[in-house]
């Protein structure tokens, strides 16, 4: 599988680490309630499809970079970097 | 039998090799298999189940029967394919699944059971009593069968991986390979064209076809010698691409050294390759496939087509009197083939109706319904218009057909699709992103449709790569159709083989159909058909044709069972080459190594770095002697100890101070500069993550301390932390772990030492604990930090690396001139065990600030990492297991780490745990057993008294539970 | 009194050759990592050129020459190698220097060998002269540089020197012995 580092370029997967869903950048806030906090660090969708996903370029530029990727076909739609989709 | 005036090899260079021991003659360009057929040699290997008598069934990577062990002691290979093993001189072969020889294998006694011995009788039968599954069952079952041995000696051949980049890659140096990588080559593609055979060309080798009004030899190189001639050109021979994975990457594996003798022990055996292209054309022909009727797998029964390349390749008759027996026009070729070579064919027989041809003698509408001949074939009974005949004949050449290669176009889910013009399966269009498919492994059999194909697939090639590519004049070649009609099996009594490898025959296929195992993946499971090493290349169609007869369906509908890499058997060793002894993971060495191992101390790994256990002093003989000399050093005089591992993080920027704040529980954008604070960081669950120092160096500029463990974990997440939730603040991060050697100088003679040696000495009143600041040696710049983990008066000295091995050997010959010296990590965690500090063997994941006592460290004034899940109930609850210090009070002075702690006359079982045991050690300053533990509503429990059982190691003993800080719990000694 | 002795991060380790490859270690003389804070590029960009001749570099990039280069490291950040460098406002430098084991690959097939760690496109048209590269080396993560014909510099954490020298050594042998 590659992915293609919006710094660097395409590299092979072994130069990333995999965090889990991009839902991780959606921070609730201290008090948005138990509901929230609960979804938000364990619960997480299981798609036949596209899924947004975190990774961490750590074999290389050191970005952390949001992957949409069909979980189907493997198919590596896009990468952008976290920081500006955080932002 | 050599046949002269033909063949490509190399009669000016013989070569000699053994075979079970006897020499025999081949020639450059042999290989073992052909060298055996033209040495008469027939009987090559005994079957996997049944051990019947084998021979070479076929000339290519596919072959079934004549697997081979060559090689001796460690460098034996077994189960290497004699039909791809190239002789060379030396070279020793021996044949595999016989005991006591090939010729007499008293395990063939197996195939007179075979009536009992059918798909489904291990199930059956070894079901009952359960015991003897493993002592009994599995070891007779496994003795009997197999394929070659391993050597059971650690392998001492080399092998590596490799990476390579192209924008085509072409799979396959047949017609369409050729004629695809030469049109890719000159449209400026970068190309890489793989072989798995040594010499390319293909079935342009096996054949006496012209191409282009010369030998198809002849043309291939020509080809080649253009192919070779260009920059952009990667000719890859002995490399079978295995597998096709996502985005464009494949796995191919190089026989580097296999062809030759072991002259250089640093040449690899193999090679895996990952390939990364933006296209690829898989070219990979097609395989025969053999008809089933009885006794098919005696030696001297052969695919039609691996006879034809028998001879013309390799000069090479597999038999005197030769017989052909085929369902389609391309097995006449065997046989005029042979005629012009003068070799004498008995008989075709075609078991379609009305086939007509001259120069021999055609028996037409007729099937082969029996081999005899014990160790070889002497004959065959043929079924003419309802009469039987025996031809004599050392030779049978079959041919059901061709099965296109297609097994690359189902690596990533691909299905192929039938095509009942050749009643076989082609590839699906697309199945693989960026892979076309050209020539025999496309359906295409004809050489000029080969050669049509490659080139067009190259121009769609070039043109995806916004390359501009002309269509060539293709050279002329035979444009013959072939015509096949279905015979998959010839009916009669007795067994017909169809996996040759794991002996399952048509009867089985049937056997699992009545037993309703319908499915083609089912069947395959339960008959093991096309699960042997060849995995099914040479049978897998004609079985489900038989499975789909037995059930009533068509063959479409019965479909396939699912083609997975590698297309051929990848050696363990290339695909993890490399990543062995010091190449199994990076070795990290501290500035101090060297020293420490002259000293003899014992290394041990913590994580990837290599650190001293304990340095044994003159008359030391156990470990521990060594340890609590070193525990009495530091609390007495002063210890030296490379604490270089822990990871430092170097942090600045406007924002430096709230990306702390938000990343530990406690604050630090209120620390002072030049002065240090201890932080512990959560886990957004609510969990310990690690804990450490940090320096405020200046107004914006910090540097953290992580624990050697977590340094990676720790920077990862400041990262995601900064990245991905706090994008806006402006702030740089960078490790800074192995810029500086570190070194605790811990004791009460700390401080004396160190005025030995900088430039400027120190007191407490400008370095009280917990500060820091810049220092030199020598007018080298440094940092020091006064800060303890051994609760001793201690500082950590820090220089730029390269200064590291020898501000360590000055600070232990300082050290050692007080009554001090050097301290490893069995002293360190006496040390902090003795204080109560925790490590990685408390904060395990499992554990929260409450547990270990720092509740009140997560600060209520601002939101941190993991604060608010911290607060869930469940993760305050006063029940929680909760650290604990404990002696031994009984008989028994010994706490085991690991061990479970129950209240004083409960049954030591699960329901009744109390907690667990974490970190113990002998406190020499103490003069006893301390450990730390986690204990139910622990810090409300001192003075209790619990049990500690160790169910596995058999201890048990009563302990009082105390406060976790042992040893001065005022702290009075830090502050010196 | 006492002295400090500087030990190199490959000392002992190198030179080798084998074959048509040598390794040597090429250690610069200093290694500053420079990050600038944010809207600063540009100013730290000039702040370079006016210290070491060489621009702030583009990602795979690095600007100036031999003994005084910017060489991209990673997201925002850069490393000058060669003289050490002044404070820059409005960025953050760290010394580097001694927290790499710096090497050179030079000779016929270097890009062969490093093929056998390296997983990028190393082909000489795609990693052109003057491109760098953060990415794994074997298992370690790195910094490749192409320096010139046949010649290439390679970076890994200090501690790992040893590591380096044996991996590379290694696929020196496989090339050499491939004959």
């Amino acid at each position: 599988m590659r992915i293609t580092c919006p710094i660097c370029g395409a590299r092979d997967s072994r130069e990333f680490s995999y965090r889990g869903a991009a839902l991780a950048l959606q921070r609730p806030a201290p008090d948005a309630g138990d509901d929230a906090w609960a979804d938000y660090v364990h619960l997480r969708e299981n798609p036949a499809g596209d899924t947004r996903e975190l990774w961490y370029h750590e074999g290389g530029c050191g970005a952390w970079i949001v992957v949409t990727r069909n979980t189907v076909t493997h198919e590596v739609r896009s990468a952008e970097l976290a920081a500006e989709v955080a932002r | 039998m050599r046949v002269n005036g033909k063949g490509l090899i190399d009669r000016s260079a013989p070569v000699g090799f053994t075979f079970d021991g006897v020499r025999y003659d081949g020639f450059e360009g042999d290989t073992v298999a052909s060298a055996l057929l033209a040495n008469d040699i027939r009987l090559v290997g005994r079957s996997f189940k049944y051990h019947r008598p084998r021979g070479v069934l076929t000339a290519g990577s596919e072959e079934p029967n004549a697997l081979i062990t060559v090689g001796r002691g460690a460098e034996a290979e077994p189960n290497t394919r004699a039909t791809v093993q190239e002789v060379f001189e030396g070279l020793e072969a021996v044949s595999q699944n016989r005991w006591p020889s090939l010729g007499l294998d008293l395990m063939a006694v197996n195939d007179l059971a075979a009536p009992f011995l059918g798909a489904g009788f291990y199930y059956k039968t070894f079901m009952w009593p359960r015991a003897f599954w493993e002592k009994l069952y599995e070891p007779v079952i496994r003795r009997a069968a197999g394929l070659g041995a391993l050597s059971g000696l650690p392998n001492t051949d080399r092998y590596e991986r490799a990476w390579a980049h192209c924008d085509l890659l072409v799979i396959g140096a047949g017609p369409a390979g050729l004629m695809a990588a030469l049109v890719a080559a000159r449209a400026g593609l970068d190309v890489i064209l793989a072989d798995e055979d040594a010499r390319m060309g293909g079935r342009l080798l096996a054949e006496t076809h012209a191409v282009a009004g010369k030998p198809g030899h002849g043309w291939v190189a020509e080809v080649l010698a253009e192919l070779s001639s260009m920059e952009n050109v990667r000719l890859m021979p002995r490399t079978t691409v295995t597998g096709a994975y996502d985005g464009g990457t494949y796995g191919a594996l190089e026989r580097v050294g296999h062809h030759r003798p072991r002259d250089d022990a640093r040449r690899p055996r193999e090679c895996f390759w990952r390939i990364v292209t933006r296209r690829a054309i898989l070219c990979a022909g097609a395989i025969e496939r053999p008809v089933a009727f009885r006794n098919n797998d005696r030696p001297g029964v052969m695919t039609a087509g691996a006879v034809r390349a028998y001879l013309n390749r390799w000069g090479v008759a597999p038999g005197r009197t030769v017989t052909v027996f085929g369902n389609n026009d391309d097995a006449h070729r065997t046989a005029r083939d042979l005629v012009a070579a003068g070799v004498h064919v008995a008989a075709v027989i075609d078991s379609r109706p009305g086939v007509t041809l001259e120069g021999f003698r055609v028996i037409s509408g007729a099937e082969v319904c029996n081999a005899s001949g014990a160790k070889a074939l002497e004959s065959i009974t043929i079924r003419h218009q309802g009469r039987e005949e025996k031809i004599a004949t050392d030779c049978l050449a079959m041919s059901g057909g061709w099965n296109p290669s297609v097994h690359l176009t189902c690596h990533m889910n691909g299905r192929p699709t039938w095509a009942g013009d050749i009643l076989s399966f082609v590839p699906s269009p697309g199945a693989i992103p960026g892979m076309d498919v050209a020539g025999a492994c496309n359906g295409a059999f004809s050489t000029a449709a080969c050669l049509r194909e490659g080139a067009e697939a190259a121009l769609r090639a070039a043109e995806a790569l916004g390359k501009r590519a002309a269509m060539p004049d293709l050279p002329l070649a035979e444009d013959d159709p072939y015509r096949i009609a279905p015979l998959w099996h010839v009916p009669g009594k007795g067994r017909a083989w169809l996996d040759f490898q794991n002996d399952v025959t048509v009867k089985d296929v049937k056997q699992a159909a009545v037993e309703n195992f319908r499915s083609v993946e089912h069947m395959k499971r339960y008959t093991t058909q096309g699960m042997a090493t060849d995995q099914g290349k040479n049978s897998n169609v004609a079985a489900l044709a038989v499975l789909a007869d037995a059930t009533g369906r068509g063959i479409p509908e019965t479909g396939t069972t699912t083609f997975r890499p590698p297309y051929v058997p990848v050696s363990i060793a290339a695909m993890g080459a490399g990543a062995e002894g010091p190449g199994f993971a990076p070795q990290r060495f501290t500035t101090s190594h060297k020293a420490a191992t002259e000293r003899g101390a014992p290394m041990i790994e913590a994580g990837l770095w290599y650190r001293p256990s304990y340095f044994p002093a003159p008359g030391e003989t156990t470990w521990r002697q060594a340890c609590d000399r070193e525990v009495a050093m530091v609390r007495n005089a002063v210890g030296i100890c490379d604490v270089s591992t822990l990871g430092k993080i170097d942090i600045q920027g406007p924002d430096a101070a709230q990306l702390l704040d938000f990343v530990y529980t406690n604050t630090f954008s209120t620390l002072a500069q030049g002065r240090v604070r201890y932080g512990l960081m959560l886990r957004e669950d609510g969990f310990v993550m690690d804990d450490g120092t940090t320096a405020r160096l200046g107004e914006q500029h910090y540097v953290m301390t992580t624990t050697t463990a977590a340094a990676g974990l720790v920077m990862k997440h400041l990262e995601f932390v900064h990245q991905c939730l706090r994008p806006d603040w402006d702030l740089s991060m960078i490790s800074v772990t192995e810029a500086w050697a570190q070194f605790a100088v811990a004791g009460p003679k700390s401080r004396e030492l160190l005025n030995g040696l900088l430039d400027q000495p120190i007191d407490d009143a400008t370095w009280p604990f917990m500060s820091c600041g810049k220092i030199a040696v020598q007018g080298i710049e440094g940092r020091l930090f006064r800060i303890s983990f051994s609760g001793e008066h201690a500082y950590e000295i820090a220089v730029p690396a390269r200064y590291g091995d020898s501000l360590f050997r000055l600070l232990v010959a300082r050290a050692e001139g007080m009554g001090g010296g050097l301290y490893g990590m069995e002293a360190l965690n006496v040390l902090r065990i003795e204080k109560g500090h925790i490590t990685h063997a408390e904060i395990h994941g499992r554990t929260t600030a409450f547990d270990i006592g720092m509740g009140r460290m997560v600060s209520q004034k601002k939101d941190c990492i993991g604060k608010t899940m911290s607060e869930r109930p469940g993760l305050m609850d006063p029940e929680r297991e909760r650290l604990v210090g404990l002696r031994p009070v009984g008989a028994v002075r010994q706490i085991l780490a690991g061990a479970h702690l129950f209240n004083e006359g409960d049954a030591a079982v699960r329901v009744n745990d109390q907690g667990y045991v974490t970190s113990t050690c002998f406190s020499p300053t103490l003069g006893d057993t301390l450990a730390l533990a986690f204990l139910k509503r622990g810090p409300e429990r001192y003075g209790e008294k619990v049990r500690m059982v160790d169910h596995a190691r058999g201890v048990e003993t009563l302990c009082e539970v105390v406060n976790p800080v042992f040893f001065d719990p005022e702290g009075g000694r830090v502050r010196g | 009194m006492v002295e400090l002795i500087a030990k190199s991060a490959c000392d002992g380790l190198l030179p080798k050759t084998i074959g048509s490859l040598t390794l040597s270690e090429a250690a610069p003389e200093a290694i500053t990592s420079v990050t600038p804070f944010r809207g600063q590029e540009a100013a730290v960009s000039e702040a370079l050129k006016a210290q070491i001749g060489a621009a702030w570099p583009a990602p795979n990039r690095m600007t100036g020459r031999a003994g005084a280069r910017v060489v991209f490291s990673g997201r925002g950040q850069a490393f000058v190698l060669g003289p050490r460098i002044a404070p820059i406002a409005g960025a953050a430098l760290s010394d580097q220097t001694d927290a790499w084991a710096s090497v050179e690959l030079s000779g016929t097939g270097a890009a062969d060998a490093l093929a056998r760690l390296v997983p990028i496109d190393l082909r000489p048209g795609v990693f052109r002269q003057g491109h760098c590269a953060r990415t794994l080396i074997f298992h370690m993560p790195g910094l490749v540089m192409h320096t010139g014909q046949d010649r290439y510099g390679l970076m890994v954490f200090r501690s790992m020197a040893r590591t380096l020298v044996h991996d590379l050594e290694s696929a020196m042998e496989a090339i050499a012995a491939r004959g």
